[in-house]
């Protein structure tokens, strides 16, 4: 019984105009520091660096312009096995192809 | 994601099935509003997640043409124009914003809040595309375009496209290698123009949200359509936010 008035509740949320403004500026803000990145001389961790703000702002836009953080258990479970399938997809592949020149030279 | 014709059907039925004791937007195969709002919440993320799949193939794609080609890449991303790609982030992240208050005027029922937020949404939204545009074009009189016209010059022999060389200092690729930056712009287009058509068809709904809010059509207490279209317009925001790095910004170094 309480599951289902969470769950009614959990729809009923309306998130503040104060948390869209902070994560907007937020957002604006890593898009400058990922700019600013990628002019420093970092060998290979300038492209992890670029990734790991990608992943960020991602992240924020999910949970707050998308609501997720405020959404019933379902869509967070949705959302979750969705981008896990995904990865191990993109992984599994990647890791063949990363991998198929090993040992050959 | 449909919303007007319920409150069609609801207005023209018959009298008799109670539709007294429940808001007219609520179909009958629901037992409450709350859960048709999860039900449609849930198809639109399952929607988006085959989405995810699709971006996802041509994201997989680039990584590995990068990982085997990668001075081709490197130096076919040098053409791309860091000021014109961080603007049109900025852009698009704005129109985000505005879409996120926009479903915020919905749920609290103010109509000239709405109208105002698709509105910026909708501009911003043809901004965006307005910014790609230039840069197509720059593509497209450079001969960076795959086909029969592509031109290999910038990439065999760097110092012919001064703009680029001073900025950069590229050496120039050997014929085979530059071969390759084709694969790197195929991409390129391939990726930002599936973008942009996701932006087309939303900014298309978006002008018909517009016509549909000025009619009070989501400030009566059913906001599914808009709090969808807000998720998908949200997905295509976080789709440039892979792109922008992806193709503007990691190769900027050797």
């Amino acid at each position: 019984m309480t599951d289902q008035k969470e769950m009614e509740e959990a729809a009923h949320h309306v998130v503040s105009p104060v948390i869209y403004i902070i994560v907007g500026s937020t957002l604006l803000v890593l898009t400058g520091a990922t700019v600013w990145a990628s002019y420093q001389e970092w060998g290979n961790f300038n492209a992890v660096a670029a990734l790991a703000i990608a992943v960020v702002k991602a992240m924020i836009v999910v949970l707050f312009f998308m609501h997720v953080k405020y959404s019933s258990k379902l869509t967070k479970l949705t959302v979750f096995c969705g981008l896990f399938t995904f990865l191990a997809l993109v992984g599994m592949t990647l890791a063949d192809y990363f991998t198929r020149a090993w040992g050959r030279w | 994601m449909s919303d007007s014709t319920a409150i069609a059907a609801g207005a023209h039925a018959a009298p008799d099935h109670g539709h007294e004791e429940h808001p007219a937007y609520l179909r009958h195969h629901f037992e409450n509003v709350e859960q048709q709002a999860d039900a449609a919440g849930f198809a639109m993320w399952l929607f988006l997640l085959t989405e995810v799949m699709f971006f996802g193939g041509m994201f997989t794609a680039y990584l590995i043409y990068r990982n085997w080609y990668y001075p081709a890449f490197v130096e076919a991303s040098h053409q791309l124009n860091i000021f014109w790609g961080t603007l049109n982030t900025a852009v698009l992240i704005t129109s985000s914003f505005t879409m996120a208050m926009g479903v915020w005027c919905a749920e609290t029922r103010k109509q000239r809040g709405l109208v105002l937020c698709l509105v910026l949404t909708f501009i911003l939204g043809l901004g965006f595309l307005g910014i790609k545009t230039v840069e197509y074009k720059e593509k497209i009189e450079k001969h960076h375009v795959p086909g029969f016209h592509y031109s290999l010059q910038s990439f065999t022999d760097p110092q012919s496209d001064p703009e680029i060389y001073n900025e950069y200092h590229d050496k120039p690729l050997a014929l085979d290698m530059a071969r390759h930056t084709e694969v790197y712009f195929s991409l390129y287009f391939a990726m930002t123009g599936m973008h942009a058509l996701h932006m087309i068809i939303g900014i298309a709904i978006l002008g018909y949200m517009i016509f549909r809010a000025r009619a009070g059509a989501y400030t009566a207490g059913h906001v599914t359509f808009v709090e969808n279209f807000g998720l998908y317009w949200h997905f295509v925001d976080i789709i440039w936010i892979f792109l922008f790095p992806l193709l503007y910004l990691i190769s900027r170094h050797q």
